[in-house]
Formats: C-alpha cells, sequence, structure tokens
C-alpha cells in the first residue's frame, strides 16, 4: 500500500531543499545572466559557517541563519566586487571564473576546517517529530519546508514589491536603457549577488543538520540547483517553485516504487526530455526583451 | 651547424665509448639494487592524502607511519632502519597505479602498505602481480580475490557476518531490508548475507542500492515506515551513512525495534553523524576504539600522542597498523641479502601477533587475516560498546559465498 500523504509529504521536504538551494541561483541567473558554479560552494560555506557558530560561537543553528545568511551574503558580494563584475560581458569567461573560485573555497575549507565530515546539531526544539493528517513527518523538514517557503516570499517581494526590485527588473529587461534612466546597474548587479549567494548560504546552513558537511558537499547541490532552474524556466520565480515541486515529487515517486538510483536517472532523463522540447523552461513567459 | 662524414663519425665513437665505459658502474648499479642495503630497507606508503577518501586514507597514512616509527625507534628489523616512500595517490585509481609503479619499480620498495577503496586495490594489483612485489591492504572488503601479492588485513564478508547475522536474527527478528551503496562491496556483502538468512529461514524483504555519494534517504525512510522490518541491514558507505543515519532519527524511527545493522559505521562516520543520530545502532567489526586490552590502550595512546588528541582510532587504522609489524616479524626471519618481496610473502604466511583487536594470524593458503569479529553498539556518547566477541578467531574465507571455488596457495581452484 502506498501511503499517499506520506509521499506527498516526502516529495515536498525534497523539494524544499531543492528550492532553497535554487532559489539563490535562479535569482542571479535570472538578472545578471552569470552562470554561477561556484553556487555549490557557497551551499558548502553555509553549511561550514553553521557548523563554525555552533562549534565556536556556541550557537544554536536557528540562533546562526541570520550570521549565515549575512556573512555569506557578505563573501558573494566581496567575490562580485572583484571577479564578477569585470566579466558580465563575457558570460563564458564567468563560468570558468566561478568555478576556479568554487575549487579555491573547496581547497580553503579542506585547508582550514580539515578534510573529516563535520557535525551540525538539530535544534533540540526541533528533534522530534509530529503527526499532521495522520501523516508523521519530521519536525526539522517541515522547519526547512516553512523556511523555504518564507525564502521565497522574502525574494518575490524584494523583486515586485520594492524600489530595487523595480530596478533590477529594468536592468534584467535592458541595462543601457536602465541606466539611462539614472538605475545604477553595477549597484544592482551586486545587491543581486550579494543575495543570491546569502541565499545558497542559507540552504547550507539548513541541509547540515541532515546531511553530512564536507568540502565537496556543494557539488551535487550546483547540479540539482541548475536542473531546477533550468526546468523553471530561467526568468521565472514560480517556475523554480513549481520545478523543484514537480523534481521533488517525481524523484520521491520514484524512488519510492522503485529505488533511488532509478530514480536519479529516469528524472534526469525526463529534464533532458523536457528540456528538447522547452528549451524556455516549463513556466517562461513569452520574453519581452 | 653543417653535417659532415667526421661529426658523424666522432658523434659514433662517443656514443661507443659511452657504451662501454660505463660498465663498472652498471656492476655497481646492479650490486646496489639489493632491496636492503646500506642498514635500510625501503617501504612504500600509498594512501590518498587529497581527494574525496582523503579524509579517512589519511588515517590509515597515520597509523602506518606510527609504526614505522615506532619500530625504528625500537631498532629496526634486525638493525635495518624502515624508510617509508610517502605518494599521494589523490583518490584517483589511475594515480594510485602509477604511483604504485614508481614506488615499486624506481623507489624499489620491498613491499608498499595502500589503499582504502577496492577500486584502488584493483587499480594496483596488476602492476604488483607484474613486477612480482607484495601490497599490504588493511581494508575490509568484498573478498572474492585471490591474488598471491596481496596481504589481506581487513575483513571479508564471512568474518564480520557469521556472527551477526545469526545473533540479529535470534534478537530481532526474520523480516530483513537489506540496504547498500551502488557499487561492488555492497553487492557482495549482501550476496553471503542473503546465503546466511536462507539458511536461518530469514526472509529479505527489500534489498536497495543508492547512488554512491546519495544524501536524501527520505523515500527509503518511508519505506522503512511502511515495510516494517526487523532489522536494516546497512552497507552503506562515505557521507551516505551519516546522511542516513541523520535521517532516520529525523524521522523519528525506533532503533529498539528497528536497528540499523552496519558493517560499515565506524567511529569516524559517528563522530560526523553525532552520538544521537547513531545510538542504538549496531556495527560488527573486527575492532572498535573502546576494546578493552593492553595492546590497544597503548595503540590508542601512541596514536593521540603522535597525531593529536582528538584523534579517533577505527577498524581500518588498526590493521593499518598492526599490519606492519606482521611486515616486521616476516622480515626479521631472513637474512638481509635475503629479502625479496616474494621472500616475504612466503615468511609472512602463518605469522601471528597479538593486535589491539587480539591474536591475530596470516592465513598461509589466502593470504588473508584471521581476526576476532565483534558487536558494538552506539550509545549517544557517540562511542561503541562491545556486546559481543566471537568466542574463538575466525577463519578468513574469501569465497564463502561461491562454494564452488575456493583460494589456496596455489591458487584460485574450482571445486
Amino acid at each position: 500500500m502506498i501511503d499517499v500523504a506520506g509521499q506527498l509529504f516526502t516529495g515536498l521536504s525534497i523539494a524544499a531543499i531543492l528550492l532553497m538551494v535554487a532559489l539563490g541561483l535562479a535569482v542571479i541567473y535570472g538578472v545578471t545572466g552569470v552562470i554561477n558554479l561556484a553556487h555549490g560552494e557557497f551551499v558548502m560555506l553555509g553549511a561550514y559557517a553553521a557548523w563554525f557558530a555552533q562549534s565556536f560561537l556556541g550557537l544554536g543553528l536557528i540562533e546562526s541563519l541570520p550570521l549565515v545568511f549575512l556573512a555569506v551574503g557578505l563573501l558573494g558580494l566581496a567575490i562580485e566586487r572583484s571577479v564578477i563584475r569585470w566579466l558580465y560581458s563575457r558570460p563564458l569567461d564567468t563560468i570558468l571564473a566561478t568555478w576556479g573560485i568554487g575549487v579555491v573555497f573547496q581547497q580553503l575549507i579542506r585547508l582550514s576546517a580539515g578534510g573529516e565530515l563535520r557535525y551540525v546539531a538539530t535544534p533540540p526544539s526541533l528533534e522530534h517529530s509530529v503527526v499532521l493528517l495522520g501523516v508523521s513527518i519530521s519536525a526539522y523538514r517541515a522547519f526547512v519546508l516553512i523556511v523555504a517557503l518564507a525564502a521565497f516570499a522574502a525574494t518575490w517581494l524584494l523583486i515586485f514589491r520594492t524600489t530595487l526590485g523595480l530596478q533590477l527588473r529594468a536592468v534584467t529587461q535592458n541595462r543601457e536603457v536602465a541606466e539611462s534612466f539614472g538605475v545604477n546597474a553595477g549597484r544592482v548587479y551586486a545587491s543581486v549577488f550579494a543575495f543570491g549567494a546569502a541565499l545558497a548560504g542559507l540552504a547550507g546552513a539548513l541541509v547540515a543538520p541532515l546531511k553530512s558537511v564536507a568540502p565537496e558537499m556543494g557539488t551535487t547541490y550546483v547540479v540539482e540547483a541548475f536542473m531546477v532552474v533550468v526546468l523553471g524556466g530561467v526568468q521565472s520565480l514560480f517556475g523554480t517553485v513549481a520545478s523543484s515541486a514537480l523534481l521533488g515529487e517525481l524523484t520521491a515517486f520514484i524512488a519510492y516504487v522503485s529505488n533511488d538510483t532509478i530514480a536519479k536517472a529516469l528524472v534526469l532523463l525526463a529534464v533532458v526530455i523536457l528540456i528538447r522540447s522547452r528549451p524556455r523552461g516549463l513556466f517562461t513567459k513569452a520574453a519581452r526583451a | 651547424m653543417s653535417i659532415n662524414r667526421r661529426h658523424v663519425l666522432g658523434g659514433a665513437a662517443a656514443a661507443a665509448a659511452g657504451v662501454v665505459a660505463p660498465v663498472p658502474h652498471l656492476w655497481r648499479r646492479i650490486a646496489d639494487t639489493a632491496w636492503a642495503r646500506s642498514g635500510e630497507i625501503k617501504v612504500g606508503i600509498l594512501f590518498s592524502l587529497t581527494g574525496t577518501t582523503a579524509i579517512i586514507e589519511e588515517s590509515l597514512h597515520k597509523a602506518t607511519l606510527l609504526a614505522i616509527e615506532e619500530i625504528n625507534a625500537a631498532g629496526g628489523i634486525n638493525g635495518l632502519r624502515i624508510v617509508p616512500v610517502q605518494e599521494d595517490p589523490a583518490s584517483d585509481p589511475a594515480t594510485f597505479a602509477e604511483k604504485a609503479r614508481k614506488l615499486v619499480i624506481s623507489d624499489r620498495c620491498v613491499s608498499v602498505f595502500g589503499s582504502y577503496t577496492s577500486a584502488s586495490r584493483k587499480a594496483v594489483l596488476p602492476v604488483f602481480e607484474r613486477q612480482r612485489n607484495l601490497y599490504f591492504y588493511p581494508t575490509l572488503y568484498e573478498g572474492r580475490e585471490c591474488s598471491k601479492n596481496v596481504i589481506y588485513t581487513g575483513a571479508v564478508p564471512n568474518q564480520q557476518q557469521d556472527d551477526f547475522v545469526p545473533w540479529l536474527v535470534e534478537k530481532f527478528g526474520k523480516r530483513w531490508y537489506l540496504l547498500g551503496s551502488n557499487y561492488i562491496y555492497p553487492k557482495e556483502e549482501n550476496n553471503y548475507c542473503k546465503k546466511l538468512l536462507a539458511e536461518l529461514g530469514a526472509e529479505v524483504i527489500a534489498e536497495e542500492y543508492v547512488p554512491l555519494g546519495h544524501s536524501e534517504f527520505s523515500s527509503v525512510v518511508n519505506k522503512f515506515r511502511s515495510e516494517r522490518p526487523n532489522v536494516i541491514f546497512s552497507t552503506v558507505v562515505g557521507d551516505s551513512v551519516v546522511a542516513l543515519h541523520r535521517q532516520y532519527r529525523a524521522a523519528g524511527l525506533d532503533p529498539d525495534t528497528m536497528p540499523m545493522a552496519s558493517l560499515t559505521t565506524s567511529e569516524n562516520e559517528v563522530a560526523a553523524m553525532g552520538g544521537d543520530a547513531a545510538a542504538g545502532h549496531f556495527t560488527s567489526a573486527p575492532y572498535f576504539m573502546v576494546w578493552q586490552s593492553p595492546e590497544n590502550e597503548r595503540f590508542v595512546e601512541a596514536y593521540r600522542r603522535r597525531w593529536g588528541r582528538d584523534k579517533v582510532t577505527h577498524f581500518v587504522s588498526e590493521p593499518a597498523y598492526f599490519q606492519v609489524y606482521l611486515f616486521k616479524q616476516a622480515v626479521q626471519k631472513l637474512s638481509p641479502s635475503d629479502i625479496t618481496p616474494e621472500n616475504i610473502r612466503e615468511a609472512i604466511k602463518g605469522e601471528e601477533m597479538t593486535a589491539p583487536q587480539g591474536r591475530v594470524r596470516i592465513e598461509p593458503e589466502n593470504l588473508h587475516t584471521w581476526l576476532w569479529p565483534k558487536i558494538g553498539r552506539c550509545g549517544p556518547d557517540g562511542q561503541f560498546t562491545i556486546l559481543k566477541q566471537s568466542d574463538r578467531w575466525i577463519e578468513p574465507d574469501p569465497y564463502k559465498a561461491y562454494p564452488n571455488q575456493r583460494c589456496t596457495a596455489t591458487g584460485l581452484k574450482e571445486v
């Protein structure tokens, strides 16, 4: 018997992690067009920041979240100002540059924090499981789901309800015209990159109690994040949500009826086929620019 | 410069002189190639210090070096100092083969200590067989190998499972869920496990493999919940072990009624997942850090004094340590001019010593090691409590799942 509600929640909790990881990438890619291969390393740095806060500052995971968000965001800002901003007109070079930055961070962490797997504790208040609609679900996974939705709401508000968001949308549509109206495009790009990095850092801190924390952990996330973003459509925020939900539920379902190895292969195959027939993603509006 | 006949002839004469002249030197070189010379004996150390498995291999590297340093401090082997030649194969099988060739051919190491993964062992195997050198391999592995150029000091499936599986069936029940990472090691372990379960009349309700490095276990955990197995037999490896345990715990499953029984969860993985997530689950291995014996106390103390107070020893670093002593005992039996890899192999057959885990012995037939399997249950403090030690040392049988094959001193025999 397939436990439908339990299965739906499993899919949702996978989707929540996908969404958290992909959101930052979607924002950066959608606005600046930079293919940020160091995104996985921002996730990894977020996890290490949470570990650092826990082992050296004595902070629990929830208290450390704002700190992680700020720290990785500032780092993203520094990288944008020092490297990325020189490369906006050379999108291919950004791939190489961000990949290199990723490798540097991996090795820096290995040299400073060491290669062993690190431990980040689950917040004690979220260690139990709760029963919802007859399904027993992990309180921590529910928490991740809520944070992911909150992060999405915050991103949506930022883009569609603030002045920065207005400028950002203007720059996305046409940088030259926006600049001629007095929008400081450089500043917009820098804030977007920093925000995207901060979201990735947050994602890293959130997955740390569920998975292991290691210097190489970012590589799998960056692949998953790109899959979500490409499937959802590059400039569609709701597309990112919908495609993470779709991929999460699909993975959970196939893994349940067969196993995770098959699920991984079939989901990738499905994405390839979908991209073949809808190259701009599932949820793209007709582009105006 | 134009080429004329005089140049060519002159060059040829010089070349001829070059061929003739070094003859005495050549002689000296051959004399120099004795395996033990000027009071030294060279061995290779081949554990990854970078790359994905560096985390664990670094501890094997350290255990090996510790043993070598101890032996040298105590006067070496018959007065010969062991000189370790260290290479970093970077967790890459092709690099393993390349570095092995360098250690054996250019450095003329008489034996090499190395490898954690089966993939890296398989990659270096042809080098050691062709060069007739000797490889010391400390990791528990899937068995089904019968090389005359490898000394295996880790456990094979029968040694970890013969006591463990019947004990679990009796204590927890007959519905088993087999979960492993998707590669050769878990499949061979499960082959043997299924054989034992069939003999005990127990039932395999699922056999499932997840991709290597997999970290999303919510679907698997969901299946645990709906299938309600009595025992989850886990041969998941690496970071996946950590993710599996943490997500099992987050889902609120109970180790008292549905424990995970693992062949691969050591003190290392437990440190990364936290004692809470590991508590209540079982591991079978010949060695645990908490094992109480004078030899183990000495080993743990020496390891921590040398490499740091926070370091742990585990069931792969212990063989990495004692196999150097077995090497020493074998070499000790030989006169310096007799020291060759093949003579060391012959000398090590049947060799015994008291290792931290207990008395161990190299089986002359298959060059694997007689070991003392133990069953440990992890506590919330991240250390194991040893519930049971095998009442005898267990013979290694790398082909036990394949009754028509047998590894003998002359090679693999079909029976």
